[in-house]
């Protein structure tokens, strides 16, 4: 079964979700070939760092009108690489811009398509079958596709870099579609990893205040390399940016671990979190319902025990370097 | 202007989920319905624009009859008509499949939808009808201003932010912060009572992917609690116990 990647890169570096897509691909396609689909400049010694988890050909479109991203004319890139490569299953992260791509291209290709995939598929005979979370993290649904070509949106930190060495054989690809979206200005926030990413994640409620008593959390997501994630009203009351906002009406996160930090555990909350391989729950009240849903929990103030824990981390880290 | 708000009709954000028929049905027994939040937030804005600029919003919804309840909300709050497609929504490509039938003749210059259906969360139907359509789509947007026929946006983008414009017709999907949502009044309810709410038959397609079993998230086990005066422990139990650091 042939596989095709949308190999995703931000300013010329791969993300690591563009890795993981990588390996699941490598994952499902048995003795065929993973092949990668880069879009926009980039150095092409960067190209060969999808050789190691397994792509053995990369299809890059260099054409300088592409460098910035336009949902119709990336589909329009990814579908016909994916006719030419004659392949049956498409991954593609569920990044921003993967949302933005991956209902276009199945629209092209006229294939069916499950966004937020969270498992292998389980192929038999013709039953091909993947996994999904549904009312935002409190249920799963397997969900069965029944087209030819199968689209997959793959959660971020879902699946586990593989590496397989390969060497990558570089193709230039050229297209015709014009792009119409017109990007007027980038504004990225550099040295900090996207919460969607993230593999730790440190998260703060109303029980811290006030917006000025923040540096804490910062401080702990800093020293662990994680990402800061705030619960609703604290973004509602402009405390931290809607873009930390966790939750069934913010973003879903599926981070190894979810520090949770004076937020009472909503059930709108827990929905956005719960899928969190563990859960560290900080609260003053015994009886918080987050304490139902976490691994470890610590009854205390946090203005208390956070100067603490960022001690114990501190020591630990100095210690493991 | 014409505006198109595409409207999910969603449990409500309280919902204990549970499954029924051998984990084959979501049990909606005492389930309340609402509008999807996010598509709250696309009708408010578009009432907004039409309200400085001129024109009509018409709100759509494919579902059954029990859906109109919600649309009647959606006419109180400001709509000016709505159309309801009789089917059952099977997935999100049925679905836009469905809206794209109305839109392609309609006239309209933007057709908003939500970030996402807080129910399946596929975060789909915005990229799928804009294809459908051939229209340019921006998604997850936080602001949109319409000048000279163009539609000029904020969107989020992974790890920051991008300001983008596109020719209309467009299709866009709201994300929180485009607006604050707006809540119907006693006027507005009394009025939605005789605005116009057509029904037309689905055009049949077969769905492309179905649910073949839901499952429940599993359960923690159980809490290990640390003793706060002895809280840097933790550090040592995430490292050496559960290995996440
Ligand atoms: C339609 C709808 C959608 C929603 N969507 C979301 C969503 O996506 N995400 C979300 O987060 N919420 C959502 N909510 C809101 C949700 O219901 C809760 O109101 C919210 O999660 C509570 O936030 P919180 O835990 O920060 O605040 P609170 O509920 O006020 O909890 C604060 C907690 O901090 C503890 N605390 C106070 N002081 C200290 C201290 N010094 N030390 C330690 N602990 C302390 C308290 O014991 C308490 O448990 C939604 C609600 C609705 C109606
Ligand atoms: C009985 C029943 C069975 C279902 N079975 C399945 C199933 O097997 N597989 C499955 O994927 N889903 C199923 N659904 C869910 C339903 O089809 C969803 O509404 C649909 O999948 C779209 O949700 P989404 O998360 O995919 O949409 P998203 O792409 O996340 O929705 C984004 C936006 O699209 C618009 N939108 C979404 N749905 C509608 C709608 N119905 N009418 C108008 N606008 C809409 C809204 O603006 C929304 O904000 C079922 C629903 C019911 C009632």
């Amino acid at each position: 079964m042939n596989v095709l990647v949308f190999a995703e890169h931000i300013d010329g570096s791969f993300k690591k979700s563009t890795f993981e897509a990588i390996s699941y691909a490598k994952a499902i396609t048995g003795t065929s070939s993973v092949t990668a689909v880069v879009i926009g400049e980039i150095d092409s010694s960067k190209l060969s760092e999808l050789g190691k988890y397994g792509a053995s050909k990369v299809l890059h479109n260099s054409q300088a009108l592409y460098n910035t991203f336009d949902g119709a004319a990336y589909a329009s890139i990814i579908a016909s690489a994916a006719q030419k490569e004659q392949a049956r299953v498409l991954v593609i992260s569920n990044s921003y811009c993967g949302k933005n791509i991956a209902p276009r291209v199945a629209v092209k290709l006229k294939a069916g398509i499950v966004s937020g995939v969270v498992s292998l598929p389980k192929i038999d005979g013709t039953s091909f079958i993947v996994r999904k979370p549904v009312f935002s993290g409190k249920g799963l649904a397997d969900v069965a596709i029944e087209t030819d070509i199968k689209i997959l949106a793959i959660t971020p930190n879902s699946y586990q870099l593989n590496e397989s060495p390969t060497d990558a054989a570089i193709e230039n690809i050229q297209s015709d579609a014009q792009p119409a979206c017109q990007s007027m200005e980038i504004k990225r926030v550099t040295g900090k990893i996207p919460l969607t990413e993230a593999e730790i994640v440190v998260s703060g409620g109303r029980g811290w205040k006030g917006p000025e008593n923040w540096g804490m959390i910062e401080e702990l997501a800093q020293i662990l390399g994680g990402a800061t994630a705030c619960s609703k009203p604290v973004s509602d009351m402009h405390w931290r940016g809607h873009e930390e906002h966790v939750g069934q009406t913010g973003i879903t996160i599926k981070p190894n671990l979810y520090i949770a930090t004076g937020i009472s555990g909503a059930i709108q909350h827990l929905a956005g979190v719960s899928s969190s391989k563990v859960i560290v729950v900080i609260n003053k009240d015994p009886e918080a319902p987050f304490f139902k849903a976490a691994d470890y929990g610590i009854v205390g103030d946090v203005f208390e025990v956070m100067p603490q824990i960022i001690d114990a981390a501190k020591k630990f880290k100095a210690s493991s370097n | 202007m014409k505006i198109l708000v595409c409207i999910s009709n969603v449990p409500d954000t309280t919902t204990k989920v549970t499954f029924t028929e051998g984990n084959t049905q979501f049990n909606n027994t005492g389930v309340q319905y609402i509008i999807n939040p996010y598509d709250e937030l696309s009708l408010t804005k578009a009432l907004e624009l039409t309200e400085a600029q001129g024109g009509t919003v018409t709100v759509i919804n494919v579902g059954l009859v029990d859906t109109e309840a919600n649309i009647r909300k959606a006419l109180a709050i400001g709509a000016h008509d709505a159309i309801r497609i009789n089917a059952t929504p099977v997935d999100a490509y049925y679905v836009a499949e469905q809206i794209a039938e109305v839109a392609k003749n309609g006239g309209y210059d933007i057709v908003m939808t939500g970030r996402e259906s807080i129910d399946y969360n596929s975060g789909q139907v915005c990229g799928l009808l804009a294809e459908m359509l051939g229209w340019p789509g921006i998604n997850v947007i936080t602001k949109i201003d319409i000048e000279d026929g163009k539609a000029i946006c904020e969107r989020d983008i992974d790890g920051g932010k991008e300001k983008v414009s596109c020719p209309l017709p467009c299709v866009i999907s709201a994300q929180k912060e485009l607006t604050e949502p707006r809540i119907p009044n006693m006027r507005g309810i009394m009025a939605a009572r005789s605005k116009p709410l057509q029904v037309l038959e689905p055009t049949s397609n077969e769905p492309y992917t179905k649910i073949s079993v839901y499952e429940m998230p599993p359960a923690k086990s159980s809490c290990k609690m640390i003793d706060a005066a002895n809280a840097g422990q933790l550090i040592d139990l995430l490292h050496n116990e559960a290995k996440v650091i």
